[in-house]
């Protein structure tokens, strides 16, 4: 073994006069940074194994605890980042390919902090939700073209299945074994009481939790796991991942070590195997292959589901939705590149895909200009940060969005982006029975029910001061946007104006 | 239109001696009503179903349950006996491709060849190929606790043989394989990526054949057992003397690790 390069990379400053030698840092710390040293009655810290996730910070009594950037600077280069130069260590000590969590954290441009919203003034009202209605109940599904009535005004049109959501926003795929049982319990009751949907992800649905499936959407990836019969007949709705904005092309590894009893259980795979998701479906090569996949769904389903097809934001997402529409999915759900996950490739993770933004609003268009618009609901991810992120998507196009990384973030994540070691001290991206415990579903549900209720209420507030009462008005409105700070294309590609046009 | 036909299609459905007691012609029938009429007659009690004239109706048996048996003359669709649940189907023709996907239980058997992406994904159950299989064949396959998969075909199969398997087992016959002198058992990247279960095939293949991430063992007492087992139940099916098949002929290949990505990675 060579020597190690490896320097800390955060500093956990503890504040001797405030320490009261309690240990809950010790204890708390699945990484063991922090040591508790009975001869001296000290506790000493270990800075390289400090992965900054703010337990400790959190859990101090005394707040004796700080946790700043490890002052160690290498000679200032703009080109050789401190960055640069810590993964060629890391890969020439270890050979392995870099992997991350969380979303592409790049300077790459964030579009909705350039666009801007509209509100009335003089010329046409705004209106008060809080004393007005205000819709933001939507419908998930195909629509007809048009609808047919008898004489007596009764519907002869058959309604292809629809998914209500009571506000546009659902949570995003996130499967049982990148994440913990209580965080996808969380979810689940969070999604019920709010009426909107979670997403199991591709690794099964737990039994336990059939109970939610009316809030549930159910995930098939390559990997198939835990997908027969009573699985797609469970939730509301059937999704077909076909890539995450995080690892567009990428499929998935579940390491055996995250793979317990119940972990087992619900993927149906042997304890301790990795559960590998192929990169592909291979019975998908085409977009014909996709509407056998999507028919085989329907089938088993006797067409009660609308089947989602789930696909990352690539470069040609407009010419791929279009087909995937035609193919016969009742939604689209793009996944833009700052998406997050439990395990990327880093390179990919940080290199691969296009903003959401960008993609939404070119499909959004392809599928107007080619009058299929109808056929299909436009769902989008990838780092909806808050809920003006979701009042431009939804003005952009888009009929409803997924949250992954902000819901994570209410259920007590500090974006440590360290998913993959599954050390989580949050008790969410981890399997281990003592960290899990951490995460109390009966309190942190109702955390994820105040976020969207607040969300929810912030939009009706944007709605209502552009003067429009219902989410559905607003739906591909980019009259309501202007950008600032784009160029001429940037503007082309979202299809608004510039500020003061 | 479509209720027209399955209007006249119960009058083509009548009661024959033996067995099966339901026929159902298929001759023109979308696969939607096609697999609808078949809902409605299990729903009904029946379970001994017979169709004829099926001409590449997809999706035939799909989430079917136990306790049901079909018979299917002509040519099944793709994707027959998908997410299958325990029932019986047995085929007098070919079968076309991703038969058996992600099959939970129940027995497939096929009185003919298979195409690509026979069994993907599947978990449990058993299929039966008379004849040779196409690409991709047993991709995905796993296992769980009780439940392990089972592929038979008689004959050889196409590339990527047991692509990414994880569980389960598929064995290969070669019973044609004299004939074709030119052409291997299997084609080329048997087993790569695989992680769990077991191939058996007749004879040994050149090495060249295989991903790295398998090895070939010695068969031992229960291999015999696993192999005449499944081999008897070919020859009785599809009434073929196989005499000449020795066991002793037949190779064995398991996944070296069940974590082969492990040490891949490293996390920053």
């Amino acid at each position: 073994m060579s020597l190690s390069f490896d320097i800390p990379v955060f500093e956990v400053v503890r504040n001797e006069k405030r320490c009261i030698q309690c240990q809950v840092c010790v204890r708390q710390c699945f990484n063991s940074v922090h040591s508790y040293d009975e001869d001296d009655n000290v506790v000493c810290t270990d800075d390289i194994k400090c992965v900054n996730c703010h337990r400790c910070v959190t859990l101090c009594p005394t707040r004796a605890l700080i946790i700043k950037k490890y002052p160690l600077e290498f000679r200032e280069n703009t080109n050789w980042t401190s960055n640069a130069i810590k993964e060629i260590y890391k890969q020439s000590q270890t050979g392995g390919v870099l992997l991350s969590s969380m979303g592409n954290p790049k300077a790459f441009p964030i579009y909705w902090d350039k666009i801007l919203l509209n509100a009335s003034q003089v010329t046409n009202p705004s209106i008060d939700p809080l004393r007005e209605p205000m819709e933001t109940k939507i419908m998930i599904g195909r629509k007809p073209e048009k609808l047919d009535f008898d004489v007596k005004g009764k519907l002869l049109t058959e309604m292809p299945p629809q998914v209500e959501l009571s506000t546009p926003i659902m949570f995003s795929a996130m499967s049982y074994g990148s994440i913990s049982r209580n965080a996808h319990e969380s979810l689940a009751r969070a999604a019920t009481e709010l009426g909107i949907c979670y997403n199991t992800g591709e690794g099964g649905l737990n039994r336990d939790f059939y109970k939610y499936g009316k809030n549930t959407i159910v995930q098939v990836a390559s990997g198939r796991f835990g997908v027969h019969k009573e699985y797609l007949s469970a939730g509301i709705a059937i999704e077909i991942k076909i890539g995450q904005g995080a690892k567009p092309g990428i499929g998935g590894h579940l390491p055996g070590k995250k793979v317990g009893e119940d972990v087992s259980a619900t993927r149906m795979i042997p304890v301790g195997s990795d559960a590998i998701s192929p990169a592909p479906h291979h019975d998908i090569y085409s977009i014909e292959d996709l509407r056998q996949l999507i028919f085989s769904l329907k089938e088993t389903t006797s067409y009660k589901k609308p089947v989602f097809v789930k696909i990352a934001a690539v470069h040609n997402a407009a010419a791929i939705a279009s087909g995937i529409v035609r193919a016969g999915a009742d939604a689209i759900v793009v996944d833009g590149f700052r998406g997050g996950t439990g395990a990327a490739p880093t390179r990919v993770r940080d290199n691969v895909g296009i903003p959401i933004e960008l993609a939404l609003a070119a499909i959004d268009q392809r599928l107007v200009e080619e009058g299929i618009r109808n056929q299909a609901s436009l769902i989008v991810a990838g780092s909806i940060r808050n809920s003006s992120d979701i009042v431009k998507a939804v003005a952009l196009g888009a009929d409803a969005v997924y949250v992954g990384s902000a819901a994570v973030i209410a259920l007590g994540c500090h974006m440590c982006h360290t998913c993959s070691t599954g050390k989580c001290n949050w008790g969410i991206a981890t399997q281990e029975p003592e960290l899990v415990k951490r995460l109390n579903p009966d309190i942190m549900y109702k955390r994820l029910v105040n976020l969207v209720s607040a969300w929810n209420h912030e939009i009706q507030e944007m709605l209502g001061g552009m003067g429009i009462n219902a989410i559905e008005s607003l739906r591909g409105n980019r009259l309501m946007l202007r950008g600032i700070d784009l160029n001429e294309k940037e503007l082309k590609v979202l299809g608004i104006k510039y500020a003061g046009e | 239109m479509c209720i027209q036909k399955m209007k006249e299609q119960k009058n083509i459905g009548n009661h024959v001696k033996g067995e099966f007691i339901m026929i159902i012609d298929a001759l023109n029938l979308h696969y939607r009503d096609l697999n609808n009429l078949l809902d409605v007659i299990i729903i009904k009690g029946e379970r001994n179903i017979v169709l004829k004239n099926v001409f590449g109706q997809r999706y035939i048996g799909r989430g079917l349950s136990e306790n049901t048996k079909v018979k299917i003359y002509g040519t099944p669709g793709n994707d027959m006996g998908s997410y299958m649940d325990g029932a019986e189907l047995e085929i007098f023709g070919n079968g076309q491709d991703a038969v058996g996907n992600t099959m939970n239980s129940g027995k497939i058997i096929i009185h003919g060849s298979c195409g690509d992406t026979l069994g993907y994904a599947m978990r449990g159950g058993e299929i039966y190929v008379e004849g040779n299989v196409g690409y991709r064949v047993g991709i995905h396959m796993k296992e769980y606790k009780e439940m392990k998969p089972v592929i038979v075909a008689g004959g050889k199969a196409g590339e990527y043989l047991g692509e990414y398997m994880a569980g389960g087992v598929i064995i290969l016959l070669g019973l044609n394989f004299e004939e074709e002198k030119n052409t291997g058992i299997i084609g080329k990247f048997c087993g790569t990526g695989m992680h769990g279960g077991i191939i058996y095939l007749n004879g040994v293949p050149s090495e060249c054949n295989f991903g790295k991430e398998l090895t070939r063992f010695n068969l031992i007492k229960e291999d015999f057992f696993l192999l005449k087992k499944h081999i008897d139940f070919y020859a009785k099916t599809f009434k073929k003397d196989i005499k000449h098949l020795k066991m002793e002929s037949f190779s064995k290949y398991v996944a070296i690790n069940k974590n082969p990505y492990s040490n891949m990675y490293c996390a920053y």
